[in-house]
């Protein structure tokens, strides 16, 4: 439970992500604590390699704790987290499909009918700007417009939850906040909780209500959680001069400055390490 | 969402078709080298052979290979021969095919079968398939099944090593993408592993139609009674070279013909690929 009352959506309970590669275990995160109240937007930040994108595997159900538990809206998670909807870094869209069945694919796994789920999928194709472009393949498209294609490919299913994975990490900088702003309004009222994971300090502080740190990996565990309580709606082509977004991001940039230097000086003796593997 | 259109730096070519000759500038020069390319070594074989240069037994001559093939035409005892090799190769080539897909499907999903297997797949696929043609002959008889067997040997491989592969190097995050959109076990096999595989078969169906047809004319050489192969054999038994030219040719422009039709299905079956890397070869 959050401090007000506000219901927990996501908890994890001293969850320890551990995968074997080429023999040897690697634990990837070690006892992580991390509640996420309903609706709130959290982000998960750490340096490269930290385990963010396994903590979010592991919220997904796509990969199993080695200890600890995952809990999603205060039960147990068993196989795959129904509840959520997964944004991938990398597409995850169906090559072969046009946009249009991509952004029903869900749909048409429930079973809806092809006259429905045509006319809902035309419905997020264009708000999320896409239209005129329902008949084009996704290799047609260029990054940003795959990106819009995903987003609403994940946001039809209308999950209670949405998990994304350094969602905008491949496109520019424009595209990128561009894409960033127009997340923030698919999101402002619609009561979903996310849980965001990027590397990108910046991103996280101008997108979220709360910002949580890793350490450098391996093993990493959670070094802080920080309250972002800037106002919303934000404009997020402001926000980032604003006096107050400059203080909390100094503040979480110095522990996050210090987890880089980690990794970086893991990394340098790592190929010393790594040699004999 | 509220700034449509302004993040698309690039507009996308919607429909761009598939343009896969290169050096477009280039087509009436290369055009005008081939034709008169075939028009020196028809002409020249045509001469050398009317003035003895070489022999006419064993070199026939273009013309007399020309007007032996439009004499089967216009008595048409060539269409029951060419549809009776057709026929052979395109069950040969669905036979093969189903088969290929459905073990490559099993051997891609159950590591265990694929671990137990996969000495005896090397050990049939290394076997030179002419061998098999006899054997063929024995079990299946003279009719079209022996040539149908021998087919389905020589497309089933192609077929089966382009599913394997396919099945197990589809993407990972399509896969996790659609189970976290809520796909089951069936509907993952129909949306993304089925098509991940057909991808490959689509890419190697050239090869697997030419072997089918392969696979019915060296079948019906080496023992048949209808079939552009007996026909090619026939000739080949009386000494009649033109008769074996004239097969040969005929063989080849049907070749030609059915690979512009394949070409065009595996042009539409493709569509949603990008342009570039059509073609992957097959599993020989």
């Amino acid at each position: 439970m959050g401090d007000d009352g506000v219901a927990t959506a996501i908890e994890l309970r001293g969850v320890t992500m551990a995968y074997r590669a080429k023999g040897a275990d690697y634990t990837a995160v070690s006892d992580v604590d991390l509640t996420v109240g309903t609706g709130r937007f959290v982000s998960v930040v750490g340096p490269t390699g930290c385990g963010k994108s396994t903590v979010l595997n592991a919220v997904a159900g796509l990969l199993t704790p080695a200890a600890g538990q995952v809990l999603v809206d205060g039960k147990p998670l068993r196989g795959l987290n129904r509840k959520a909807g997964y944004m991938f870094q990398q597409d995850g869209l169906l090559p072969w499909k046009t946009v249009l069945d991509n952004v029903a694919f869900g749909l048409q796994l429930r079973g809806v009918s092809k006259s429905e789920r045509a006319e809902l999928a035309r419905d997020w194709i264009a708000r999320v700007g896409l239209a005129g472009f329902e008949d084009a393949y996704p290799h047609q498209l260029s990054g940003g417009m795959r990106k819009r294609t995903a987003v609403a490919q994940s946001w039809i299913g209308d999950p209670e939850m949405l998990l994304m994975d350094e969602p905008f990490g491949a496109l520019d900088v424009q595209t990128r906040q561009v894409m960033e702003n127009e997340l923030l309004t698919l999101w402002t009222g619609s009561e979903k909780t996310v849980l965001f994971v990027t590397h990108d300090l910046d991103e996280a502080v101008s997108l979220s209500d709360e910002v949580v740190l890793l350490s450098a990996g391996p093993a990493s565990r959670i070094v802080g959680t920080y309250a972002v309580d800037l106002p919303r709606p934000r404009n997020l082509l402001d926000i980032r001069t604003s006096p107050e977004f400059t203080e909390i991001y100094r503040a979480i940039w110095s522990d996050l400055r210090d987890e880089v230097m980690k990794t970086y000086e893991r990394t340098s003796e790592g190929d010393a390490v790594g040699a004999d593997r | 969402m509220s700034a449509p259109a302004k993040a698309t730096p690039s507009v996308p070519t919607a429909d761009a078709p598939a343009k896969r000759r290169r050096g477009r500038g280039h087509r009436p020069a290369v055009l005008i080298t081939q034709i008169a390319l075939a028009v020196v070594v028809v002409l020249g074989w045509e001469l050398c052979s009317r003035n003895g240069i070489v022999d006419e037994f064993f070199f026939s001559k273009p013309s007399d290979i020309l007007s032996r093939a439009v004499d089967w035409f216009v008595t048409g005892s060539i269409w029951e021969h060419l549809r009776v090799t057709l026929v052979e190769a395109a069950l040969a080539l669905v036979i093969g095919g189903v088969l290929g897909l459905v073990i490559g499907f099993l051997l891609a999903r159950v590591e265990f079968i694929a671990a137990v297997f996969d000495p005896y797949i090397k050990m049939l696929n290394a076997l030179p398939r002419v061998v098999l043609a006899p054997i063929f002959l024995l079990w299946f008889g003279l009719g079209i099944w022996s040539k149908v067997a021998f087919g389905v040997t020589l497309v089933f491989f192609i077929v089966f090593f382009n599913t394997y592969q396919g099945v197990r190097e589809v993407d990972r995050v399509v896969v996790d993408n659609a189970r976290m959109l809520g796909a089951k076990q069936g509907q993952l096999v129909r949306h993304v592993l089925l098509p991940s595989a057909l991808t490959w078969i689509f890419s190697s169906l050239h090869i697997s139609v030419g072997f089918a047809i392969v696979g019915a004319v060296v079948g019906e050489y080496l023992g048949a009674s209808k079939g552009v192969g007996y026909l090619i054999s026939q000739a080949e038994g009386t000494f009649d070279t033109t008769g074996v030219f004239a097969g040969m040719v005929v063989l080849s422009a049907v070749v030609l013909v059915v690979d512009v039709a394949v070409n065009r299905v595996e042009r539409y079956l493709l569509r949603w690929k990008p342009t570039q890397a059509n073609h992957i070869a097959g599993g020989q």
